[in-house]
């Protein structure tokens, strides 16, 4: 092009760009200015999740009727195999063995498929990714709410299930709130931790069953690990780390709140210090991990 | 911000030496068989190339500058990495080499991956402009202009029902009402022009020369050379990721018709 000589002749591209304030496309932003762009997009995570969710029912029949059959048949399965085939209720009185697993399976889901959807969620959105802008936190901080949406269908049906066992409303089952929370928080977190990961290494998405099925046979969602280890001549620390474990304070925080035989002698000590730790633990470290690839995302 | 006279050409797009590169798992020996990923996992640590990760260098060493109130037009065969450049400048994939400056933040009309199938033509018209980040308020006031325009409730009312219920063109021309309901400062158009049927193209190509208007600088991919001559002032003319000529839109057509032998 023949234009007339201009004052900015000469200027490399990152002269000329500082010049006219131009700014790096594609750039990471600051933390806080990350954290900032988050909350502006609240509305489209929350759309998203809502969206996810509804879609999952649409062609069925039975239609959103299934966010709360699931749940129930996954818990049928539970207690048909673990209550009465394998009679694995040891330690845990014969009346609230049920509402025990089935708030354990509940809870356990919750975080398992947060991480799973984690894993995905940068992987199995390419198309959304590459296409239009947005903090790509959106993506699997919008799955795990998708999951707490999925957890609340699911309270309905235990609600049922404690009624029908004999545990009663009361002040106690206020409890049940901060401690989803912190649960929520802590999936988060995983699940910012699996989308940077999946994103790079998509074969997670075929490993992660497995581990996550080992890590729900060994956080006592269908015994209670106390019960389970006190003759089997184990050191106590061993006791105590499972017990630790995030799961397992998770689960045990939700029954101490809603069965009325599940009383604080079930539970390790410290067990609101730990549920408060593992979510700011995994929560901070998981978003500051997630942030630091965010210009990356996208790439094939 | 520098003091500038008026008639200074003021950049808003710098593309500085880009490269881009994708890298494809699985692509060694063509097989991905189980023991070819197995002695590809055993090989770690050697190069990309040894893994069975092949790289497809997409942009090479491609650098232009844009100003403001230009019209530009993307052209070269298919794999020439048009849209891939375009994806660049909006920061949406991320550079091998180089760098990209932009004024402001440049988007790329469509927004056909947020919509799902599964739900109603309203949801999605609510979900698609909140992820092109508008606001609830701005939706609600630009909800019954999007259905007018994709006229979707002409037969009948469709927009509540599920968009897999939809025909592909009318599915085709809510998604482009959804995505031209936004103004834009860097606006970049990826052959998104030829959707729906006589009556809806002559509308869209409407919109597009309002947004146009609008907005600061477009980009325009596509494959019509009367649309790009119709559209834009100037061409970049990419062949195999680098940029073969730059220049007015008649003598790099010319010389484009010449080359593809119309």
């Amino acid at each position: 092009m023949s234009a007339p000589p201009s004052p900015d002749e000469g200027l490399t591209a990152a002269q000329l760009a500082a010049k006219y304030g131009l700014s790096v496309s594609g750039a990471r932003p600051s933390l806080p200015e990350y954290v900032r762009q988050l909350w502006d997009r609240r509305h489209f995570i929350l759309a998203f999740s809502r969206a996810k969710l509804t879609a999952q029912y649409s062609q069925a029949k039975l239609g959103q009727l299934w966010q709360v059959a699931t749940p129930l048949l996954n818990a049928a399965v539970y207690f048909f195999i673990f209550g009465l085939l394998l009679g694995a209720r040891e330690g845990i009185p014969h009346d609230i063995y049920v509402p025990f697993l089935v708030t354990g399976v509940f809870v356990f889901t919750f975080t398992q498929s947060s991480v799973l959807a984690g894993v995905r969620a940068i992987s199995g959105n390419l198309g959304l990714v590459r296409a239009l802008h947005f903090p790509r936190a959106a993506l699997p901080v919008s799955f795990a709410l998708q999951q707490l949406q999925q957890l609340l269908y699911s309270l309905v049906v235990l609600v049922v299930i404690m009624l029908a066992f004999g545990s009663y409303p009361d002040l106690s089952w206020l409890l049940v709130a901060p401690a989803l929370v912190l649960q929520f928080v802590f999936n988060t977190g995983l699940a910012l931790i699996f989308a940077r990961m999946g994103s790079k290494t998509p074969d997670l998405a075929q490993l992660m069953p497995f581990v996550l099925r080992t890590w729900m046979y060994a956080s006592g969602v269908m015994f209670s690990i106390p019960a389970m280890l006190a003759d089997k001549n184990v050191p106590g620390w061993l006791t105590d780390v499972l017990q630790w474990n995030p799961a397992a304070i998770y689960m045990d925080l939700v029954r101490f709140a809603m069965i009325d035989g599940y009383g604080s002698s079930y539970l390790p000590s410290h067990v609101w210090a730990f549920a408060l730790g593992w979510a700011v633990l995994a929560g901070v470290i998981g978003f500051v991990y997630f942030w630091k690839a965010e210009e990356r995302y996208g790439r094939g | 911000m520098a003091e500038r006279t008026p008639g200074d050409r003021v950049p808003t797009v710098i593309a500085d030496e880009l490269h881009i590169v994708y890298r494809v798992n699985g692509t060694k020996s063509g097989k991905g068989s189980a023991t070819a990923a197995l002695s590809r996992i055993l090989k770690r640590g050697s190069d990309d190339a040894a893994r069975g990760v092949r790289k497809v260098h997409a942009v090479r060493g491609v650098s232009f500058t844009a100003y403001r109130g230009e019209a530009v037009g993307l052209i070269g065969s298919n794999g020439s990495g048009k849209s891939t450049l375009l994806r660049a400048i909006a920061g949406l994939l991320p550079a091998e080499k180089g760098k990209v400056y932009t004024d402001g933040q440049p988007s790329l009309l469509g927004v056909n991956a947020a919509l799902m199938n599964d739900l109603t033509g309203e949801r999605n018209v609510i979900l698609g402009g909140l992820a092109m980040g508008m606001s609830r308020e701005e939706i609600r006031e630009r909800y019954q202009d999007i259905v007018d325009f994709s006229g979707i409730n002409e037969k009948g009312d469709f927009i509540t029902l599920p968009m897999r219920t939809y025909s592909s063109g009318m599915a085709a021309r809510l998604r482009f009402s959804i995505a031209a309901a936004k103004d834009h400062d860097v606006l970049m158009i990826d052959e998104a022009l030829a959707t729906g049927d006589r009556k809806f193209q002559k509308r869209s190509e409407e919109r597009i020369r309002e947004l146009r208007k609008e907005a600061g600088t477009v980009f325009l991919v596509s494959h019509n050379n009367k649309s790009i001559r119709d559209t834009c002032n100037r061409v970049l003319w990419l062949e195999r990721g680098e940029l073969r000529m730059d220049g007015p839109t008649d003598e790099v057509l010319k010389e484009y018709e010449k080359f593809t032998g119309k």
